[in-house]
């Protein structure tokens, strides 16, 4: 793996040409399409995107038109990792057989918490055991989105969604957001990442490195959706803040197994007094506001302890204490 | 039939035919999952990936549905792509048979037709590949071992033909065909090669105007599988029809340019008659019953009874008028199915014979016989019997049961 230090300066940025392009027909405050115009901006080269079906797909390639100034295939909901293999499969044979001009073509797999965490995780397991070269990116808006608003295993703990509603019985989901990020550091691959795109300079360094390393690679993406969340369209970017500085979304790497803390959320670890309550991300989310009510209590108190409970777990294996 | 190439003659199973096919094929890309009874297949290819004989990245998928997804996007990458698979291997691809024919990806599987759960069966009928009829996918039926392996080469040329670029799935029957050791006769590798050609790829028009080869390219940057909502879908399936019509033409032209090689011809490529020219009394099957209708048929014939066979070597694209012609003369026409349609009043080739000979001259008696389901054996007897019945009812000129279960405990 690489180990040169990248230096994304605002000014690079604004002059690399976009890869995802406007004109889509992503939602105001789409946190999703945010996340995808700036991690294309940190492709290095020939690149290839394969995407599952989903937000950012049916978005982006309303016939005749495209959002995508690079090669881009979309088969299937669960098929993004198979779809990598089968492209990174054909590059190898083809340049071995003189076929493909490129020295290096980068290939990367595009879902979203569906396509990662549910339908697709058959097909990314596989990918990954597999040891292809691409970098898979999940851009977790953390429900089905595309279909309504509907819960996956990335939705968190107490959020309403149309298959997850805030009954006078059921409060939301029931169950835990599925730790995805370690379930792919646990298949021993080289890189895995977790980014915020209010750290933008941290996500852009992290698919440049998830690129470079040779092998699979998998980013887990934090990306607001103010449709779902029934969040303003104008605060996606201050929630992917928050959601950091609560240590409800943690920034770390895992290379090679070695997991470490990325700096804001170091930052936090070695100044302890710097957490914030979970409240500070939840409240203003409408798929919370059930949680805020008085029969809320409870529930509220418990993501606060579930949060806290996850982040020493990862502070251990990121070999520090609090 | 004179051959322009010099053969080898090997003992050979028909998946072990199927994979030496694929080997000398130059194929580019397999993504293969294992399921009895495709898995020689996939295990003769695994040999000769590690042994080097084959320049071929060998993706050993997860699962059937990746081992299309796999295909498909390595054939839209520029590669030359094949798999191969049976009963529910080919039920988990389903959904991903409609996207590898609706993105024009000319991928060639070998079918290894198995029956469907539930119960578990392992062995031969033809549900699997009947149930994907709709697919979008060409379908070939091979009699035997030597015509899997001569199909397999056929199907490159078939799916990759700039006005087919469709998918092509050859189907044989599992154990019967994939696991009988029959004389094969192999092209040399060279011929094969020859006769395969490099993958050629249509030029299209890209978003940005540029007339580029089809294919992910990072100069030509294209997007492919986009959703296409009311205004464009109808127009994309449109154009999969049209592909399914010149490939009637191409499977013969194939057939033709093969038999010029081989010397092996399998009758005009669509559908293969047999003795059918006066015929009276005929039946219409697909694959390996098709030997041993041939021989009761010249049994028949040597007692003075004008018996024929119709071989459907293709089944999608269904060459209507080839059917209709090759049943003139035929006066009661017994279509045996090796599937079920359940509540659809008989099995899917009887459907589709009786819907071909729907404008014939001479309206037919069609009567249908399901058979062999799971394996059931069928004997030469039992066979026979149906030309028997035939004979019936032209004697009488009454049909008495249109539907009927051969060798079915009832």
């Amino acid at each position: 793996m690489a180990t040169e230090e990248w230096k994304f300066t605002t000014k690079d940025i604004a002059e690399k040409p976009d890869l995802f392009l406007s004109g889509h027909r992503a939602c105001a405050g789409c946190g999703p399409a945010t996340v995808l115009r700036m991690i294309m901006k940190a492709t290095r080269g020939p690149t290839i995107v394969t995407e599952a079906t989903g937000c950012m797909e049916v978005v982006s390639s309303i016939y005749p038109y495209t959002s995508w100034a690079v090669p881009w295939l979309h088969t299937a909901f669960e098929t993004a990792a198979a779809n990598a293999s089968g492209i990174e499969a054909a590059l190898k044979i083809l340049k071995k057989k003189g076929k493909v001009k490129y020295e290096h073509v980068d290939v990367i797999a595009l879902a979203g918490d569906g396509g990662t965490y549910d339908i697709g995780i058959q097909a990314l397991s596989g990918a990954v055991e597999r040891g292809h070269d691409f970098l898979f990116v999940l851009y977790d808006n953390e429900a089905y989105m595309n279909t309504g608003i509907q819960r996956s295993g990335g939705t968190p703990h107490g959020a309403a969604t149309t298959t997850s509603p805030a009954g006078t019985v059921i409060p939301g989901k029931l169950e835990y957001k599925k730790p995805i990020a370690e379930i792919m550091v646990a298949h021993e691959m080289p890189y895995v990442a977790t980014a915020s795109p209010y750290y933008w300079r941290d996500m852009l360094t992290k698919v440049r490195k998830g690129l470079e390393v040779e092998g699979p690679a998998f980013l887990h993406v934090f990306a607001p959706c103010p449709r779902g969340w029934r969040s303003d369209p104008a605060k996606s970017i201050e929630y992917s803040k928050l959601a950091v500085e609560t240590c409800v979304f943690p920034l770390w790497e895992s290379i090679n197994g070695q997991c470490q803390l990325s700096t804001p959320s170091k930052l936090i670890a070695l100044a302890p007094q710097k957490k914030k309550l979970v409240t500070e991300y939840l409240k203003g989310q409408g798929r919370f506001s059930h949680m805020f009510k008085p029969q809320g209590r409870k529930l509220l108190e418990e993501v606060q302890r579930v949060t806290d409970e996850r982040w020493q777990r990862l502070l251990s294996k990121c070999g520090m204490k609090q | 039939m004179a051959s322009l190439v010099k053969h080898e003659k090997n003992a050979m199973s028909g998946d072990e035919a199927v994979a030496y096919a694929a080997k000398q094929s130059d194929v580019d890309v397999v993504a293969a999952y294992p399921i009895t009874p495709q898995t020689i297949i996939v295990e003769k290819f695994s040999e000769y990936v590690a042994n080097g004989e084959v320049e071929t990245e060998f993706v050993c998928v997860e699962s059937e549905h990746s081992a299309m997804a796999a295909c498909l996007s390595a054939s839209v990458t520029g590669a030359r792509a094949f798999t191969a698979t049976a009963s529910a291997g080919l039920a988990l691809m389903h959904e991903m048979l409609f996207v590898t024919s609706g993105c024009r990806a000319p991928v060639v599987m070998a079918v290894v037709n198995r029956a469907l759960s539930a119960p578990l069966n392992i062995h031969c009928d033809h549900s699997d590949s009947m149930a994907q009829r709709d697919s979008g996918w060409i379908q070939l039926y091979a009699e035997n071992a030597q015509e899997a392996y001569d199909s397999i080469i056929q199907a490159f040329r078939i799916a990759e033909d700039l006005d087919v670029l469709l998918p092509v799935m050859v189907g044989l029957d599992g154990f019967t065909l994939s696991h009988t050791l029959e004389n094969v006769e192999t092209l040399p590798d060279d011929a094969v090669k020859k006769f395969v050609g490099t993958r050629r790829l249509p030029n299209v028009l890209t978003h940005e105007g540029k007339t580029v080869p089809f294919k992910l390219d990072p100069d030509n940057p294209m997007t492919m599988g986009p959703i296409a909502l009311q205004n464009y879908y109808f127009e994309f399936k449109r154009q999969q029809e049209e592909a399914m019509k010149n490939a009637l033409t191409v499977i013969q032209q194939v057939n033709d340019e093969f038999a010029e090689l081989s010397g092996r011809k399998y009758g005009n490529g669509l559908v293969d008659a047999y003795c059918l020219d006066d015929a009276e009394i005929a039946a219409v099957c697909l694959g390996s019953t098709a030997g041993t209708m041939k021989t009761i048929v010249d049994e028949l014939r040597q007692e003075g009874v004008k018996a024929g066979l119709l071989r459907l070597r293709t089944f999608r694209p269904l060459s209507v008028e080839e059917i209709r012609s090759a049943l003139e003369s035929v006066k009661a026409i017994a279509v045996m199915d090796k599937s079920m349609s359940f509540g659809g009043y008989g099995g899917a080739v009887f459907h589709e014979v009786r819907h071909a000979l729907y404008e014939a001259n001479a309206q037919p008696f069609v009567v249908n016989y399901i058979y062999g389901l799971g394996g059931r054996d069928t004997s030469p007897r039992e066979l026979r019997g149906i030309y028997e019945d035939l004979q019936r009812i032209l004697q009488t000129k009454r049909v008495e049961n249109p539907i009927q279960y051969l060798g079915l405990r009832e």
